[in-house]
């Protein structure tokens, strides 16, 4: 067939016409497909909508005109105020109530310096993301050999492994929380260990992906002078994997800052309790100091862990996450 | 291998062979280092105390709970005779009389206060039938012989129960007005009961039995299957059942404590229990408004979890959609433009999807909508990063042979640009709803609407943790079903499109496993 004849669609031979009428069929039943999915879509959008306003407290329509008073309510009396209440610095208008105790929670290290309390709160919230992170990554890292096809032979070890992530990976981080809320009473430790044991599940599944997308070579070498299982393990497939584990690891605490700030918030400390506090009592100044803070670690944390990331595996690392 | 080999290789290869201080070093350091930020935060959450406070008996009834159910008898010695009693909202409905609870009865002479005793006694729900009227209980304790009541005593005559025997798996607790012999396995152990005043074994206590003064109550452990206390007035058992007590139908239902077989025959031919509707439909209510299951309105809120979970990812990508051309570099010449929605893409997602769940809550009252409403301002941050990303790393020779043909702008971005990009788009966006459904159960917690909510409530109260493991297993079940369909989706739309473009499929592979 020559350029001139497919520009002037010229009677095709039965071979191109059986072609041809077998492509559109294709084109006819995508096209259909498609536009099946775009109306259940469409229909499945519509009816979630209508079933999210009638069981909400409050209906779209009218309380949408609203929305944005609660914006207006949180003008403080002045644009310092915030700063004060960031500082832990007395206000003006100190009637001794909650609202303007600013300098109530300050942390003193010395008899003169002291943290003031959201500072200190971040921080906390900070510790308890790096920390069950870290204890998260450990477990993660030793279970992670087991559920990868190209190191763990038997098949055994391997399911139960792979299930064992994917349980505690799904299970609810709000009820670990909660169960152990009741042991321990109120506290950070409960959230440490609900977003250590999540994060057990969910680094250990990205790290086993990893270990079997490692190249093989070093560990058959490695095989072939007679090393035993750690020995391969150790010295063929962690250097490679690494940067790539590192790069997971930063990515999973930029998750579980977030994570543990909501944990906070229903009760675990740190900053998501300080947050929910000041919100449902109308603190306005506070509010503000605290989404401010919490906005400005998240953006340095992200960027402090998205530069490190591209440091350590280069363009792979452009995605950044949050919390599942 | 000679020495002057070795030695070559090693002049070949210098960055394997004298590598920096830093580079031998560093992973020493690093374990170093994250074993001292360790033992900086167990100082700083003062790890050791709070474990050393915790309660872990405690946490081993709690977890019991999640599968098991206790029913508590409470004997109470009485002068010649003894009452058993349940709790109030009994599992075994309002006239309990089970079979591990042997009864031995006689007819007893007693003394009643005859004139204020009936009204006291009959509005008590546990009053068993073997009880006249008057009979005392614990809040209306009977007066003991001799003592000078100011009403005047009458003596009646009447059954009661003289002895009771509780089985406990392999244990058994034998009662008398004063006397109690508690069996576990071959060992057993007589307490003589002073009634009001002390509880004294006849025996040594083996190690199952803890009394921790002489003549106080008597703590019995039969393992799992239960415990007791031998307390100077009553004798209390726990008795544990594995299962989760009355699922299907509460104690008031008509339906209750029948078995599977009469309840259906019930429903397709019985007669009407009432008149106004048939019975599946009773049968349908009352399971619905189960009580202590609350079916109907657990369902609801997991519908409701879902639903957020949904139409914040949908929303969230139709208006990530035209805002990430507008992001992107190569689509959209304008420097300004591409800058000002790529930092109002970092602000949606930087503030904390916490954040716009609380400021929703406040605007829309709790419910669905606050939650669907924080899920898509967040994700439209996110997806709109995402999406920008995979414009700016679209390959351009389809677009300029798009563009040489002639083709308008618009025409160049539907077919140079959407087919490479939109099943990265889509995959990315069921990533999101994914995730979402199970972030969307946290964020039901701080009053967002959905499951979240019910589950904090239910687990503050420290019951009804078999209640918190239900919900668990729901929420375990809809995460796998749509984990299931959307890395169904995902395959599929992935495997048809990508054929002949490979690296771009790995990429956008990686790109999602990195969020998810």
């Amino acid at each position: 067939m020559s350029a001139t004849d497919v520009c002037r669609a010229p009677a095709l031979s039965p071979e191109g016409a059986t072609v041809e009428r077998h492509w559109r069929d294709l084109a006819a039943r995508r096209r259909l497909y498609t536009i099946g999915g775009l109306v259940f879509l469409f229909f499945a959008l519509s009816g979630s909508l209508w079933f999210a306003n009638e069981t909400n407290a409050g209906k779209f329509f009218d309380r949408l005109p609203y929305v944005a008073d609660f914006f207006a309510e949180l003008k403080p009396r002045d644009w310092f105020d915030p700063v004060r209440a960031l500082f832990d610095l007395p206000s003006p208008y100190d009637d001794g109530s909650l609202k303007f105790d600013y300098p109530e929670g300050r942390v003193y290290l010395t008899q003169s310096i002291y943290i003031p309390e959201y500072f200190h709160r971040m921080v906390e919230t900070l510790n308890i993301a790096l920390f069950s992170t870290l204890v998260g990554a450990t477990f993660g890292f030793l279970l992670c050999f087991f559920a990868a096809g190209n190191i763990t032979a038997s098949r055994w070890l391997r399911f139960f492994t792979r299930r064992f992530l994917e349980i505690v990976r799904a299970f609810p981080e709000i009820v670990i929380a909660g169960f152990f809320l009741a042991i321990f009473s109120l506290g950070p430790i409960p959230a440490i260990i609900a977003v250590s044991i999540h994060t057990v599940g969910a680094l250990g599944k990205m790290f086993f992906e990893v270990v079997e997308n490692a190249d093989m070579k070093p560990e058959e070498g490695l095989r072939a002078v007679g090393a035993n299982w750690v020995e391969r393990v150790w010295f063929g497939i962690v250097p490679q994997v690494l940067p790539n584990f590192m790069s997971y690891f930063l990515l999973r605490f930029e998750i579980n800052v977030r994570a543990s700030t909501i944990l906070g918030a229903v009760g675990a400390g740190g900053i998501g309790e300080s947050l929910r506090l000041s919100i449902g009592r109308g603190h306005e100044a506070k509010t503000i100091a605290i989404v401010f803070l919490l906005f400005c670690t998240i953006v340095a944390v992200d960027q402090f862990s998205a530069w490190l990331r591209h440091r350590l595996v280069g363009r792979q690392a452009f995605a950044y996450g949050r919390g599942e | 291998m000679k020495p002057d080999a070795i030695n070559d290789i090693a002049a070949r290869h210098p960055d394997a062979f004298r590598r920096s201080l830093w580079k031998r070093y560093a992973t020493p350091i690093g374990i170093l280092l994250c074993i001292l930020y360790t033992f900086y935060c167990s100082w700083f959450f003062s790890v050791a105390s709070v474990l050393e406070k915790a309660n872990w008996n405690l946490a081993g009834a709690y977890l019991a709970d999640w599968v098991s159910y206790e029913i508590r008898p409470d004997i109470e010695f009485k002068d010649n005779h003894l009452t058993i009693d349940y709790s109030r909202f009994s599992k075994l409905g309002s006239n309990p009389d089970p079979d591990w609870v042997a009864k031995q009865m006689a007819v007893i002479e007693r003394q009643v206060e005859a004139a204020p005793a009936p009204g006291v006694a009959t509005n008590k729900s546990s009053q068993d039938s073997f009880m006249a009227p008057g009979a005392p209980t614990a809040e209306n304790p009977a007066v003991p012989l001799g003592q000078s009541a100011p009403a005047v005593p009458e003596t009646v005559r009447e059954d009661a129960v003289v002895a009771a025997t509780v089985t406990l798996g392999n244990g058994q607790i034998a009662v008398t007005p004063n006397l109690v012999t508690v069996t576990r396995g071959a060992e057993s152990v007589v307490f003589d009961i002073a009634k009001g005043s002390s509880v004294t074994p006849r025996t040594p206590l083996p190690d199952w039995i803890e009394q921790r003064r002489p003549g106080s109550t008597a703590y019995v452990s039969f393992g799992f299957l239960g415990r007791a206390e031998v307390q100077n007035d009553e004798v209390v058992a726990w008795r544990r059942f594995f299962g989760w007590a009355n699922f299907v139908f509460d104690t008031n239902s008509p339906f209750w404590g029948k078995p599977f077989g009469e309840v259906a025959s019930l429903i397709v031919s019985g007669p009407r229990i009432d008149p106004s509707r048939s019975n599946a439909a009773l049968a349908w209510d009352n399971i619905l408004n189960n009580a202590e299951w609350q079916h109907g309105d657990v369902w609801l809120k997991l519908l409701q979890t879902i639903v957020m979970a949904f139409v914040g990812t949908v929303l969230a990508s139709i208006v990530a959609f035209p805002l990430a051309f507008l992001a992107a570099r190569n689509v959209t010449p304008s420097r300004i433009a591409n800058q000002v929605t790529k930092r109002f893409f970092d602000f949606l997602r930087s503030v904390d999807m916490l954040i716009w769940a609380l400021f929703f809550t406040r605007g829309f009252g709790p419910g669905p909508l606050a939650g669907m409403s924080a899920i898509f301002f967040t994700d439209t941050g996110t997806l709109g990063k995402l999406y920008s990303e995979a414009l700016e790393n679209i390959d351009d020779k389809q677009r300029e042979g798009i563009r040489s043909v002639g083709a308008t702008p618009a025409m160049v971005q539907r077919y140079g640009v959407l087919p490479q990009v939109l099943p990265v788009f889509l995959s990315q966006s069921l990533y999101f709803w994914e995730s979402n459904t199970r972030s969307a159960t946290i964020i039901g917690a701080v009053g967002a609407g959905g499951i979240g909510l019910k589950l904090w409530e239910a687990m503050r109260t420290n019951t009804n943790w078999a209640n918190v493991f239900y919900m668990v297993l729901l929420i375990l079940l809809v995460v796998f079903i749509f984990d299931n369909i959307s890395s169904y989706l995902r395959r599929n739309l992935m495997g048809t499109v990508a054929n002949g473009n490979d690296e771009r499929r790995v990429s956008a592979r990686s790109a999602a496993a990195q969020i998810a």
